[in-house]
């Protein structure tokens, strides 16, 4: 009943601002729809080959696919260079890399994994330095960061959801890791329904790490576009100054995220294979 | 109201409830750490780390919330 009234009211106070505003309003509205589109255009994914699709899966070659690439070779083409003859200290940027990967192996790797974390440093250091460059390379003009496709998140959740289950399956036999899940000394109708929320509690993690990751440099990007549709809106450059510098400053902040969450990843990866492994119930 | 006018409602007012259950959780967050921080300066670097892990982690929540008010909003 109040929720009817609240509507009336609604719809006639727009009526009236329509027929007040007349094309003021027009204008903007229309204007409005495409900065909507424009957002969603420039945040998601492009295709830019087209492939027929193998085994029913589309393999058309995006944006995000390229960037992936991108980073990929970068990435092989930096850690070869840089550590393939290895020297005792590093020098220069391979100081730097030398000087994060030690930061990560004390902080993750040591902390969470143990004196076993030896086997996971390869892919956790791989997916720390892929995310962070997936991240940096949307803040280059012309580019876009793959890490804001839920499919790369997803994707990259879901290597940590397996190794974590394959690891905790090879230190404690199959029977052994589900009954890790269950404290002990519960009576026994506890244990079915402590069992689901466990492995629903297991499989909630891993996800929000995707749309953590997902919606953090989605979001980033979104307030970049908004500030810049500001200038469409008003159709005048006069407020360009405002929103050119809002995006620069958030451009800034965006750099301090991609590095946050790149580390974030990489440590609730550790703290999740760790878990898998060092079944503390 | 229509369905979709009701869509962008939510998703409006959504945001909002995100952003101030994130911004009330990172400030109690913050408040610690800084009285923390005050008791025992020497602590201050382990602190500030903790501090930027936790608050990206409490951000996370918030950005779920986001999700779905965009969902809400490009349907």
């Amino acid at each position: 009943m109040i929720l009817h009234i609240f509507s009336n009211l609604l719809q006639t106070q727009t009526g009236h601002t329509v027929q007040q505003a007349g094309s003021d309003a027009h204008a903007m509205a229309a204007a409005e729809e495409s900065i909507g589109e424009y957002i969603i255009t420039h945040i998601s994914d492009h295709v830019l080959v087209e492939l027929p699709p193998l085994f029913g899966i589309d393999v058309s070659i995006t944006k995000h696919v390229l960037m992936m690439w991108i980073v990929a070779g970068l990435m092989i083409l930096l850690f070869s260079v840089l550590f393939g003859k290895a020297k005792l200290v590093p020098r220069g940027l391979a100081n730097m890399f030398e000087a994060v990967i030690v930061f990560l192996r004390e902080d993750i790797v040591k902390v969470y994994l143990g004196h076993e974390g030896k086997r996971f440093e390869p892919y956790l250091f791989t997916v720390f330095f892929f995310i962070l460059f997936n991240n940096l390379l949307g803040l280059v003009p012309g580019g876009s960061s793959p890490t804001g496709n839920i499919s790369v998140t997803g994707g990259l959740a879901l290597l940590t959801f397996l190794i974590g289950i394959i690891e905790g399956i090879r230190a404690h036999g199959a029977f052994g890791y589900l009954k890790g899940f269950i404290p002990p000394g519960l009576p026994l109708p506890l244990i079915p329904l402590l069992f689901v929320v466990e492995i629903m509690g297991l499989v909630t993690k891993h996800f929000a790490l995707a749309i953590r990751l997902f919606a953090n440099m989605t979001a980033g990007h979104v307030v970049i576009l908004a500030l810049f549709s500001l200038i469409f809106l008003f159709k005048s450059l006069v407020v360009a100054p405002l929103p050119v510098f809002g995006a620069v400053a958030i451009s800034l902040l965006e750099v301090l995220v991609a590095l946050i969450q790149a580390y974030i990843f990489t440590m609730l990866s550790g703290v999740f294979i760790g878990a898998a492994i060092h079944q503390e119930h | 109201m229509t369905d979709i006018a009701m869509a962008f409602l939510a998703a409006g007012i959504g945001a909002a409830g995100a952003t101030m259950a994130g911004a009330l959780g990172i400030g109690k967050l913050a408040s610690a750490a800084m009285e923390s921080i005050a008791r025992q300066p020497e602590a201050a670097g382990d602190i500030r780390g903790l501090m930027i892990l936790t608050a990206a982690m409490i951000e996370g929540a918030a950005l779920f919330a986001l999700v779905i008010c965009f969902l809400l909003a490009i349907k």
